[in-house]
């Protein structure tokens, strides 16, 4: 434990990495914290593509006309960015926080806004992974997607800032326990009342109403309006979106507690 | 090798709601290895933490390299090393990733490698930080503390809860780092770290510095030696006192254990055996101590340090 060091390999020499080295490796770092931990696993992959082979299978839930592969895989897609941005990032830096990596990486030389891009690409990345899975097993069972792939792109993004935000907000403003917990309820709750795989129409019209006006419920039925039924750009649902996309985040950024 | 101050401290104040945790403290500290001592809550922490850039002083001024660590914290933040009380690491992170990537953030970092080996944190292996002895997360926050080749490391009780031989090593460390021309602050509950380490020691308590010096000077201080003995339970002080020179104080510290301070020469320690002699008494472990930090703190603050 006391190997001598030759004299001067302490001499200090500071500087800080080029920033885009510096952001690569956090967001690679981030990527492999997330992949390594099995809850996280369970919640990003194994839920959704389960509910897809699942009720795409077993004629369990009343997926509309059509093939049901077609009402489930935008449904599905919109839960795997849910997850990750939302129910992952929130639990994960909640615990961050908790156990001081938020607060020792502050006084790295790597920026705040720095370290919030490289979770943001950490969370690009795994749902990159994601949709890659999702859109191979939905072929598998004869998925036939339409519509504008950039109108899908769009919802996808302004999806993932919205649930960026509210999963931030919650992870910098409570406990990480509390987080921890209100962010799996609310994952099963919008998981069942956002329209991911029960469509809104089974609910009362004064429910529905509200509802839809949810990001999960926004994100789904944007994506099943363009990728089963080959719609344009879903404004509506896009405009939702970005709504809570700048109010979350700017709910985050005002109230986000480091320590 | 004396040069500009590495941190200066001016008139601090912080309050947390109506609880003042710094109390217009002033603080300088020269290139060397500065310790600053204080019982818990004397505001050692607050005030590293402040120096650090976390917090906004509600008055006063701190300077740390000649830059303002809030406003200017960016171009502070390359040339600090820090090591927090506790934590700081993803729990499901292995020992080497986690300082490889803190060397990352870094233009010119030390060999990760030799830093592993001369903190034997090669033995952590694939083990994630959760399930670390709280010695090897020490050792490893000390190593992401380094690892940038700063120009000054603040640590934040580095040895607390070490076994002997691996606070051994970091007071090695420690030291290499000094002779490097690498500054430390320090927070610390041991005496003997700080008299082992420091060139500069600053006693805090209640958010204000009440002492400073070299150690030498500090135990210095009170101008005054200890002879301490040990003899049967309540034995009378007063009396004693009476036999010993106007100056002196004795004082039965624990049941039995006495302590007489004031000149302490050979004639002081005459007085002492023969009045020990016409009472009946052995003065067991009868030494002549010269002052230690505890002794001064003691004096200083009337409060143990831990």
């Amino acid at each position: 434990m006391s190997v001598r060091t030759s004299p001067g390999a302490y001499a200090p020499k500071p500087g800080a990495a080029p920033l885009p080295r510096m952001i690569a490796a956090q967001a690679v770092l981030e990527t492999k914290m997330l992949l390594r931990n099995g809850e996280q696993l369970l919640l990003t992959v194994v839920i959704p593509a389960l509910l897809l082979v699942l009720f795409g299978s077993v004629d369990i839930v009343d997926t509309g006309e059509g093939k049901a592969v077609d009402f489930l895989a935008p449904g599905v897609l919109a839960l795997a960015v849910m997850s990750t941005a939302f129910t992952g990032q929130a639990i994960a830096t909640g615990f961050e926080r908790r156990y001081g990596v938020l607060k020792r990486l502050a006084v790295s030389p790597l920026p705040r806004w720095g370290l919030m891009t490289a979770k943001t690409l950490s969370v690009l990345v795994t749902e990159v992974l994601q949709i890659v899975l999702l859109t191979v097993i939905a072929f598998s069972m004869g998925w036939s997607p339409h519509g504008n792939p950039l109108a899908v792109l769009l919802l996808l993004v302004l999806g993932t800032a919205a649930f960026s935000g509210l999963g931030l907000l919650m992870a910098g403003t409570l406990k990480a326990e509390a987080t921890l917990a209100a962010a799996n309820l609310v994952f099963l709750l919008l998981l069942v009342g956002g329209g991911v795989v029960v469509s809104l129409d089974k609910f009362p019209d004064a429910a529905q109403s509200v509802l839809g006006l949810l990001p999960i419920a926004a994100l789904s039925d944007g994506l099943r309006d363009v990728l089963q039924h080959g719609a344009g750009v879903p404004w509506v649902d896009l405009g939702i979106l970005a709504g809570w996309a700048v109010l979350g985040l700017g709910a985050a950024a005002r109230f986000f507690r480091w320590e | 090798m004396r040069s500009d101050p590495v941190v200066q401290v001016r008139s601090l104040v912080k309050r947390y709601g109506d609880k003042t945790a710094v109390d217009g403290l002033d603080l300088v500290a020269e290139a060397g290895v500065t310790a600053v001592l204080g019982p818990n809550g004397a505001g050692k922490t607050t005030t590293i933490e402040i120096c650090e850039g976390y917090r906004k002083p509600d008055s006063g001024s701190v300077s740390v390299l000649g830059l303002d660590p809030v406003r200017e914290g960016a171009a502070l933040r390359p040339r600090i090393g820090v090591m927090l009380q506790s934590g700081g690491v993803y729990s499901g992170a292995r020992a080497d990733e986690m300082l490889r990537h803190v060397a990352k953030l870094h233009a010119h970092p030390l060999d990760v490698d030799a830093l592993i080996e001369r903190l034997g944190l090669g033995s952590c292996g694939r083990t994630t930080y959760r399930r670390l002895s709280g010695g090897q997360q020490q050792r490893l926050a000390l190593a992401m503390a380094v690892v940038g080749r700063p120009e000054l490391v603040f640590l934040d009780e580095p040895t607390a809860g070490l076994d002997p031989q691996a606070r051994r090593a970091t007071w090695e460390l420690v030291r290499d780092l000094r002779v490097d021309g690498v500054s430390t602050i320090l927070t610390t509950h041991y005496m003997d770290e700080a008299e082992q380490l420091a060139d500069d020691v600053a006693i805090i308590d209640t958010g204000r510095v009440i002492a400073r010096g070299t150690p030498e000077e500090l135990c210095r201080g009170g101008a005054e030696n200890t002879l301490r003995f040990t003899g049967r339970p309540a034995l009378d002080v007063a009396s004693l006192l009476k036999a010993l020179p106007a100056d002196s104080a004795a004082v039965e510290l624990t049941p039995g254990a006495y302590r007489v301070s004031g000149k302490v020469d050979p004639q002081l320690l005459a007085t002492v055996t023969s009045w020990c002699a016409q009472h009946g008494v052995m003065p067991d472990r009868i030494s002549v101590e010269r002052h230690t930090l505890e002794d001064v703190f003691l004096e200083l603050t009337g409060k143990e340090l831990r």
